[in-house]
């Protein structure tokens, strides 16, 4: 059974980390960063070519991880693959000793860097969770019996800040009747309003890990409002980190991930960070958050 | 309904019609005319153009309706100052071009680009609503199609992109998934949204192979 299974399972409050794989094959660095969350998180997602930008796949990251010890959370997008592939991948996924998968939609590729590519979205989300099932239960999606079957502990995605978030809530529960054992949000920046979700989303009584996305600078916050979807940054925080000198940004940071992290615990099941390229600051994250 | 074109950029063109000398138009009377692509108008601008870059133009006509079967008559009619050109340049929509094809072994070539058979929803403005799957989805989805009105086709509710009732795509255009949502709920329908979904067959979209359709009539 996966760690984050048993944890979650377990009642556990959990952290979880994520590295991004490069563009290119130089994968040292993520390798590295990825050991320095080694004990201090449960598992680490691994996205699967994050705001469709081309890059290394997220199943050879995760098994790489796997060989060196540590959990991965396998990020499975249904932009790029049919069926076929989606199916194909996961059996692949499982003999490389991957067990936590998270479904995905996955952003559009007009917002990525293969703008012009065709996109696939031939099952969405919740019938993705569905095939994954199916494959739990050693069959594939046209009910064909499997030599050897899967077990995976399956994820997805909520966006806490959704509108309406009744439409959210009805979505949440498909996934759950589709095989989500639990969920990840979109990163938290309104304590207040994430309150009201997990108030709506109790009921349920499936673990909710909220996003912690570390905020670099104003300017990313803007960027981060205008550019990406269900993500709303309040202006207070944007004044926060416009007014901090550059040099003490670092710090910042830090310190606003810590705090928001404090505001979230008593709400949810667990945290998981995203450091967008900062993950040299997320061990410090943990341990002054006080989980080290 | 109309099928909706675009001028291709007359470089394309040209680099088309790179290795012919004289050249016959053909524009229709139908969708480009209305989209002012393909009409009289635009067949003589385009001939203007066509003699500029040292083509030289035949003849020209606006065939009614390009992918009737009148067409061929059409053809028939003009048969010699067509023959005189070693290409054919057709305004017409994708279907024009190949219902001329069809008829007339000559060299033929595209002068637009046929984007969607689209809804007139205001004046002028046009939208996709069908994508002509195969197999209609509109009894669960408050008549709106989300295979072609959602960027990603989603069947089950919208993505996490969907912002203020707008597409992660484009902010000018409307999430699918809002209007079905919206449209459910005044008509007290939104339980429907519980029911997930079934898997799409899309062996009868355009992505199961080439298709076709015979009539079959009572006497049969």
């Amino acid at each position: 059974m996966s760690k984050l299974r048993e944890a979650l399972e377990g009642g556990k409050f959990v952290v979880i980390g994520e590295i991004g794989p490069p563009k290119g094959v130089n994968i040292d660095k993520c390798l590295e960063d990825a050991d320095n969350l080694r004990d201090r998180v449960v598992a680490l997602n691994v996205t699967d070519l994050q705001s469709a930008v081309m890059r290394i796949g997220s199943m050879a990251v995760c098994a790489k991880l796997v060989e060196r010890g540590l959990e991965p959370v396998f990020q499975l997008s249904c932009r790029d693959r049919n069926r076929l592939a989606l199916q194909s991948d996961l059996l692949s996924a499982w003999v490389l000793g991957i067990e936590n998968v998270l479904c995905l939609t996955g952003d559009h590729p007009n917002l990525g860097d293969h703008a012009e590519a065709m996109s696939v979205y031939d099952l969405d989300t919740i019938q993705l969770l569905k095939a994954t099932s199916t494959l739990n239960q050693g069959f594939d999606m046209t009910r064909h019996e499997l030599d050897g079957k899967p077990d995976f502990f399956l994820g997805a995605v909520a966006t806490p800040a959704a509108d309406p978030l009744e439409h959210e809530i009805i979505e949440m529960g498909k996934k759950i009747e589709a095989g989500a054992r639990f969920f990840q949000t979109q990163a938290v920046y309104e304590p207040e309003k994430f309150k009201r979700f997990m108030d709506q989303v109790q009921q349920f009584k499936v673990p909710v890990i909220a996003g912690i996305v570390i905020l670099k600078s104003a300017a990313m916050a803007s960027f981060m409002n205008s550019n990406m979807p269900g993500i709303s940054i309040p202006d207070s925080l944007i004044e926060e980190m416009a007014e901090t000198k550059k040099e003490d940004r670092r710090k910042k940071a830090v310190e606003i991930t810590i705090r928001l992290i404090r505001q979230v615990k008593p709400l949810c099941q667990g945290v998981h960070i995203m450091p967008l390229g900062w993950d040299e600051l997320v061990p410090e994250i943990i341990k002054e958050a006080g989980f080290d | 309904m109309i099928t909706i074109t675009e001028q291709k950029p007359f470089e394309e063109i040209l680099q088309s019609l790179e290795k012919n000398t004289a050249v016959y138009i053909i524009g229709c009377g139908t969708c480009a005319t209305m989209l002012h692509t393909g009409g009289k108008s635009e067949v003589l601008t385009m001939k203007e153009r066509l003699e500029e870059a040292g083509k030289k133009v035949t003849g020209w006509m606006v065939i009614p309706t390009a992918c009737d079967q009148l067409t061929k008559a059409a053809l028939v009619e003009s048969a010699r100052t067509i023959q005189e050109a070693d290409s054919i340049l057709v305004m017409a929509c994708a279907f024009g071009v190949q219902t001329v094809g069809f008829y007339i072994e000559m060299q033929v070539y595209p002068a637009l680009n046929t984007l969607f058979v689209g809804k007139e929803e205001g004046p002028g403005h046009f939208i996709d609503v069908c994508m002509q799957c195969g197999n209609c989805v509109l009894a669960s989805t408050a008549g709106i199609c989300p295979l072609v009105r959602c960027a990603k086709s989603l069947l089950n509710g919208p993505c996490g992109g969907s912002v203020g009732g707008k597409c992660e795509v484009n902010p000018d255009i409307p999430c699918a998934w809002q209007i079905i949502y919206d449209r459910l709920a005044a008509q007290g329908r939104l339980v429907e949204l519980d029911k997930i979904e079934p898997i799409r067959d899309w062996g009868t979209s355009a992505s199961g192979g080439p298709r076709w359709f015979n009539v079959v009539t009572s006497d049969e």
